[in-house]
């Protein structure tokens, strides 16, 4: 019986212990954003100055709530418009016949790993050329361009796991291609398409190079390029201001995951159900 | 519906999985393809259904070539192996998706939907997702998904192989009875011969994309023309071995070291062997064990099947099986008297593997 509830235990308290870190550092992100201030890890006092950000503009900086429009916005098309693609895209590979695709598979790989770095002045060239240089759709089109290859590689994956007869069933039954792929293969990867989503929502989210680099004017800024300017800009860095605004950023991932986590689970645990 | 395969042809790249394959059925008609695995049952079925184009040659449907028409346009009804059932889709919506696709309208559809379920007996099940159905349920819902739209061919891809035995039986009455009453023509493919000879009004043989034989049962069974549909029809197996073939005062004769046979006037080869060598065919159930046998044989091996053994004989070199009541109770070591209904006897060219008696 003890030994029982030990073994049980045992793996709890290794996670804590593993975990511990994170979470003391977290909490301490929570109390030192109401802190007055901090001598060495131990926050003082308690105020909500570190929190005005909310309700009244940062100097020399436009109010946190467009930069969160700003941001989720990004997140958000990026999503739609890399599922979207990849969607079409993978179901193409996965098992469409025409020529080229091995050349595109192996393509997407070499994309994917390519360091995306090396590409920035290419990429700004071309911004400029589109005229989309400092405007928060071209950051939006190269975010999601730098990540279809992976995407694309992802869902091609979750295609290659519906079974061919339930697709040739649906043509037989009289569906079209197009029909096929919407109304029979497309449900049976929902939980591919939400995790796809999740990772690219947060992944868009918490972007902070492209932003930083392609977003020269303050009303384009995303929360990650704001949280730069923080510790870069000021003579000072006001840690109670810098941790409020870190936890504002945290927490719409928070609630994304605990709305989410159920989805995330379900990829592991197999297929579609109910 | 007529259905004709014209010179039938698929690579699969440089594989070759449908050889030139020329196949007519008449309507109405259970025509079963029955092969070894891997020799193009399938890549024909999908070939007929519209979703793999033929290489070469055409599918007819009355007499009018249909390699253009999309799967949706031909009017068929599929059974897979696998049922093929959408699994985010329950019970009704899997019957009645067809329906929906041709824009049936939502009463009727119902009322068609019930019918069918009726018929098959799956009314209680019309809520459930496919995850949470039986095997055999699956089965019988995807056949109802394919007999929903009163299509003018059905095809079936082994439909039966995933279930047990004596489900598989009970399905296979149904089926048929079913196909007969609706008076679809239809295309079954097994590798099951017994399911074949049980159902289907005619079978066509296939080994490595070729069609070896296409007969009705009984023919395929007491006729075969090749080597092949006569090793692979019948269970056990036609017991093959090689003797020499001569003649002797206008009657045909059979040696061997070890054995002499004797061929009736009704079993004379309609045409030469291109070799002295020939190989002789007899069916397990014309060989008998008895006093009154005219070969001497040692009993090689038995295999207890329940209500009979299969009994392996050697004549010198030569073994062949028999199958005996069990309650006989031969025994391996056996010295025993076996004789051959040579009335029966099967003769093929080795080269060609054609047979000298009917092909
Ligand atoms: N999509 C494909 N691509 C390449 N080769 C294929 C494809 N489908 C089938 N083949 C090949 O064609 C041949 C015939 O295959 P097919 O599936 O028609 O066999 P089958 O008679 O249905 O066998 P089984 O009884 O195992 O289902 C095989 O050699 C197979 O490997
Ligand atoms: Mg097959």
């Amino acid at each position: 019986m003890l030994i029982r509830r030990i073994k049980t235990a045992i793996p709890y308290a290794l996670l804590t212990v593993i975990t511990a870190p994170i979470i003391v550092s977290y909490g301490w992100l929570f109390m030192s954003s109401f802190a007055k201030r901090t001598e060495g890890l131990k926050p003082y006092g308690f105020t909500l100055s570190n929190w005005r950000f909310l309700w009244e503009p940062l100097p020399n900086m436009p109010s946190i709530w467009r930069i969160t429009a700003n941001t989720l916005a990004f997140a958000l098309v990026v999503t739609i418009l890399e599922v979207g693609i990849a969607a079409a895209t993978g179901y193409a590979l996965s098992r469409l016949h025409f020529p080229g695709r091995r050349g595109f598979l192996s393509l997407t790989l070499i994309l994917h790993a390519f360091p995306s770095v090396t590409l920035l002045i290419a990429i700004f060239y071309i911004l400029r050329l589109l005229h989309l240089y400092d405007t928060l759709l071209g950051v939006i089109l190269v975010k999601a361009s730098l990540e279809l290859p992976l995407g694309t590689w992802i869902m091609k994956g979750f295609f290659d796991n519906v079974s061919w007869d339930i697709e040739m069933a649906a043509l037989i039954d009289g569906c079209s291609r197009f029909r096929t792929w919407w109304q029979v293969i497309i449900p049976n990867i929902r939980p591919g398409i939400a995790a796809l989503s999740i990772f690219a929502f947060l992944s868009g989210w918490s972007e902070f190079l492209l932003p930083y680099i392609f977003l020269t004017s303050f009303n384009n800024w995303t929360l990650s390029v704001l949280i730069k300017r923080l510790i870069g800009d000021f003579r000072f860095v006001d840690y109670g201001l810098l941790t409020a605004v870190g936890l504002f950023y945290i927490i719409p991932v928070l609630f994304f995951f605990i709305f989410t986590q159920e989805y995330l689970l379900n990829i592991y645990t197999g297929g579609v159900k109910g | 519906m007529e259905v004709q395969l014209e010179n039938l042809t698929k690579y699969f790249g440089k594989v070759l999985a449908v050889d030139n394959l020329n196949l007519e059925i008449k309507d109405g008609e259970f025509v079963a393809l029955l092969g070894p695995s891997g020799c193009g049952k399938t890549t024909t079925l999908l070939m007929v259904a519209g979703i793999y184009k033929p290489t070469k040659g055409y599918v007819k449907f009355n007499g009018q070539a249909v390699n253009h028409l999309l799967p949706k346009d031909r009017d068929i009804g599929m059974v897979f192996q696998s049922y093929a059932l959408y699994p985010h889709m329950t019970v009704y919506e899997n019957l009645t998706f067809p329906l929906k696709l041709k824009k049936v309208p939502a009463e009727e559809m119902r009322r068609k939907a019930q019918r069918i379920a009726d018929m098959l007996g799956i009314g209680e099940l019309m809520d459930r997702k496919p995850g949470q159905l039986s095997g055999g349920q699956q089965q019988r819902v995807a056949l109802g998904r394919a007999l929903i739209k009163e299509p003018k061919l059905l095809l079936f891809d082994e439909p039966l192989s995933n279930l047990d035995a004596r489900l598989r039986l009970a399905m296979r009455g149904e089926i048929k009875r079913l196909q007969m009453s609706l008076g679809i023509t239809s295309i079954y493919v097994t590798h099951d011969q017994v399911e074949a000879m049980t159902m289907a009004d005619r079978i066509a043989v296939l080994n490595k994309g070729q069609l070896q034989a296409y007969a009705p049962p009984e023919e395929l069974y007491d006729r075969p023309r090749t080597l092949f549909v006569a090793g692979f029809i019948g269970n056990p197996p036609m017991n093959l071995f090689e003797m020499e073939l001569y003649q002797e005062d206008d009657h045909y004769k059979l040696r061997h070291p070890d054995l002499s046979l004797a061929i009736p006037d009704s079993r004379k080869p309609r045409r030469q062997p291109s070799g002295r060598r020939v190989i002789v065919g007899l069916r397990p159930e014309d060989i008998s064990i008895g006093p009154e046998g005219e070969i001497e044989s040692e009993i090689y091996m038995v295999e207890p099947l329940g209500r009979d053994d299969i009994i392996t004989c050697k004549i010198g070199e030569i073994k062949v099986q028999t199958v005996v009541d069990s309650r006989l109770g031969y025994r391996i070591g056996d010295k025993v008297r076996i004789s051959f209904n040579m009335e029966k006897v099967q003769l093929y060219d080795p080269q060609t593997e054609l047979s000298l008696l009917w092909a």
